[in-house]
């Protein structure tokens, strides 16, 4: 499906195309992109993407920003995952740098967001703690003043790729008295500080993503704290706004549908009844697929418009992972017996994976696609989202 | 129907918990998964000793005479624990084949040493593309003299690195997918000829790609006959994979329960909200129709049912979604805990996702259970 398009956007979407195909690095060709690139390696195509100014297409033109229109970011968007390149770090660049830039003083544009678009700093988030969930307002993480600084004490967890990261924003508590959204303060720290431990948390597809990052009497500079102390909830609650808009996932929903449509066809023999079972089911979530497009492209339009979609983009978290999970489930039982095995992390060549190649990463992809109804606010709460901000009950 | 235990029924569950509880808890388990062979001796011996090997044999080949309700009895135990030493490979596979189509002399030459522990068994039948279907055999076997030899490829064979010995389909007469002239063989690990090539399982199991060149094998049941044969020995491997997943489902409903109980997130328990509530009620219905049908086929494996086949592919499949709903419910209500390696959810969800897989998946199931009722 596709917008109807304009012939300046229609020009600019076949520029993408092909600078995409000339330019997307053959080494990030990898079976499982998401665990299988070195820091180096993953940082190829944010470096190309930022030699282009293609790299922040969210952020305005004063800041980096390539200046687009909201239908040639859908557009890039859309070619980008379509492509199946990996997308730039998101906590860099669709996460804190909005922040910065919408909230940060001028020092703090300055040193900060020149080093998210050329990939030299890359961040990570410092939310979810041990007691704080899905109930994120409750963080006990503490910074107190001591001169010009903080000093800061908690433990957050499930801090993606922490251990590249050269910064972590956090949301820590800067008013034990105030009710809880109040006394939070949105606050930028050094990972090179001393009292900074990341440990590793492995999860249940063998992998390296998640940790837990400890701080004990951090020392953080107080001209490290974006905007207003205490208002940091009100930062922390535009940021996840930016991180639910991009989870419908059609362009990687719909190159995996194509991938599992080669592996049924070789592994199922036509005559063989589940065969057919197979492709109704897998029409199934096609049809999910599209009515999820239909659905983003008439969002798109609307806010092309200038009306924003608010609270409705948990829709495409819910749906969008969802359709996913069912994508990477029927995979798995596609290549049958060979959903037993598993490869093991760290990957290497050396270790042996029985069957064809495009089954190699199946059993790991289901067991990591659990997540995604967790993560990001879990699709219970973004159903109470909907039931309370768009129905009104 | 209920399953009232008897006295001697009741000893081997007790004796089998106390067990397990005392030497096989979870980091217990994640030892023995990670060591060097990925499977305890030390475990198997304690089986063989406290009679586990020999509870499903009839008394005649030496065993204790409980049949599968007795596999029922000990498979629920090992699935609450997450066993991975090869109880259904060895004992109900291997054993249960050799007891229902061996000659007196196999039995008498194969069984003790598998009631001993001291030989560890498994059934290689799965070949490149055969997904769930016996018949598709490429493997070839022809006659030498009193024996038999075999060339070509199975795969994905859990327990293989493990074994000592292996029972292998082969084929010495027909095209691929011919029902007939499929048989079954009985082949050492280590002959001459055999080649595995090893890796590890989702659940945390050993397996194996096995090639076979020229291997020397003896012939177990009829030549040509293996089907049947393998079909009855599914019946009873679905029986015992029934109870292993239920075990395990039973275990993820409580964990589940008992963290949402604690788990507090918005000032009160997360067991508090409806929505979650009514998602607890579901895992708990799935159970105990689980729970239902796992006893129903234990009791018509012992009886021997006619409509057995039938019975089984059904609870395969019913079983088999049930813990898959279980499982994914259970990850979803821990949050990201369920996501870790460190707890012990997402191992039981590995584990009930093996349980799918092995011996065919629900959907595999649900359409033989319907074939099998147009075919009556």
């Amino acid at each position: 499906m596709e917008l109807k398009l304009s012939r300046e956007d229609a020009a600019f979407r076949d520029e993408v195309r092909s600078f995409i195909a000339a330019n997307y690095p053959p080494e990030m060709r990898v079976p499982n992109p998401e665990t299988d690139l070195t820091k180096e390696q993953s940082l190829l195509w944010h470096r190309i993407l930022h030699k282009k100014g293609w790299i922040a297409p969210l952020w305005p033109k004063e800041y980096g920003g390539p200046g687009w229109s909201v239908t040639q970011r859908f557009i890039f968007e859309q070619e980008t995952s379509r492509a199946g390149t990996l997308p730039p770090l998101a906590f860099s660049v669709t996460m804190v740098g909005p922040v910065i830039y919408t909230f940060g003083n001028e020092a703090q544009k300055k040193k900060f967001l020149p080093r998210i678009l050329s990939g030299e700093d890359w961040w990570c988030q410092g939310y979810s703690e041990p007691g704080s969930g899905s109930d994120l307002a409750t963080v006990r993480t503490k910074a107190v003043h001591d001169g010009d600084h903080y000093i800061v004490n908690g433990h957050k967890t499930w801090t993606t790729l922490a251990q590249h990261a050269d910064w972590i924003f956090c949301l820590v508590r800067t008013d034990p008295s105030a009710k809880p959204q109040s006394g939070i303060s949105f606050l930028l720290i050094d990972m090179k500080s001393p009292g900074v431990t990341v440990r590793p948390i492995i999860t249940i597809d063998g992998s390296h993503e998640v940790n837990d990052v400890f701080l004990e009497n951090v020392r953080v500079p107080a001209e490290n704290l974006i905007g207003e102390e205490n208002k940091g909830w009100t930062y922390a609650k535009f940021l996840l706004g930016n991180e639910r808009t991009s989870m419908a996932g059609i362009g990687r929903s719909t190159r995996y549908i194509n991938k599992l449509k080669q592996i049924v066809r070789a592994e199922i023999p036509a005559e063989d009844p589940a065969h057919l079972e197979f492709l109704r089911d897998i029409a199934r979530v096609e049809l999910d697929v599209l009515a999820l497009e239909a659905t983003e492209l008439r969002v798109v339009a609307q806010m092309a418009r200038g009306i924003d979609p608010g609270p409705a983009a948990s829709l495409f978290k819910i749906r969008g992972t969802e359709i996913f999970q069912a994508i990477t489930e029927l995979t798995h039982r596609a290549i049958g017996n060979y959903g037993l095995a598993i490869r093991e992390h760290p990957v290497s060549a050396n270790r042996f994976m029985p069957g064809p190649d495009y089954g190699h990463t199946a059993s790991e992809k289901y067991l990591n696609a659990r997540k995604l109804s967790i993560y990001g606010g879990s699709n219970e709460i973004q159903r109470n989202i909907i039931a309370k901000a768009v129905l009104g009950l | 129907m209920d399953i009232q235990f008897t006295e001697e029924q009741e000893l081997l569950r007790s004796s089998v918990q106390r067990l397990l509880r005392d030497q096989y808890d979870f980091e217990a388990r994640r030892k023995i998964v990670a060591s060097e062979e990925g499977f305890s001796r030390k475990q198997w011996a304690a089986f063989a000793e406290l009679g586990l090997l020999a509870a499903p044999f009839s008394e005649t080949a030496g065993g204790l005479g409980g049949g599968p309700l007795s596999t029922m009895i000990v498979m629920h135990e090992f699935g609450r624990h997450l066993v991975v030493e090869p109880f259904v490979e060895t004992v109900v596979l291997a054993g249960g084949l050799i007891e229902h189509v061996g000659t007196p002399e196999q039995q008498q030459s194969f069984i003790p040493s598998i009631i001993d522990g001291s030989k560890i068994w498994t059934l290689a039948w799965t070949e490149k593309g055969s997904r769930f279907d016996f018949a598709d055999v490429t493997t070839r076997a022809r006659r030498d003299g009193s024996d038999y030899v075999l060339t070509g490829a199975k795969t994905m064979v859990i327990a293989a690195p493990w074994a000592d010995y292996l029972i292998v389909s082969a084929r010495t007469s027909g095209d691929d997918r011919d029902r007939g002239g499929v048989g079954l063989f009985v082949v050492d690990r280590r002959a001459t000829g055999v080649d595995l090539q090893s890796f590890k399982t989702i659940d945390g199991r050993r397996a194996a790609e096995v090639s076979l060149r020229d291997v020397r094998g003896q012939l177990l049941g009829a030549e040509g006959e293996g089907i049947a044969a393998l079909e009855a020995c599914r019946d009873r491997a679905i029986g015992a994979l029934c109870a292993e997943a239920v075990g395990a489902i039973g275990e993820l409903n409580s964990a589940t329960l008992d963290y949402s109980k604690t788990r507090k997130q918005f000032g009160t328990t997360i067991g508090s909200f409806q929505v979650l509530q009514h998602r607890m009620v579901d895992m708990f219905i799935a159970h105990q129709e689980a729970l239902s049908l796992m006893q129903h086929l234990s009791l018509s494996l012992s009886a021997g049912d006619s409509a057995l086949s039938r019975l089984a592919s059904g609870a395969k499949s019913k079983i088999g979604y049930a813990g898959k709903f279980v499982a994914d419910q259970a990850v979803q209500l821990h949050g990201g805990m369920g996501m870790t390696d460190e707890l012990n959810v997402g191992h039981y969800f590995k584990r009930l996702s093996s349980i799918n897989i092995q011996f065919g998946d629900p959907a595999f199931h649900v359409l033989r259970y319907a074939q099998l009722d147009a075919a009556a």
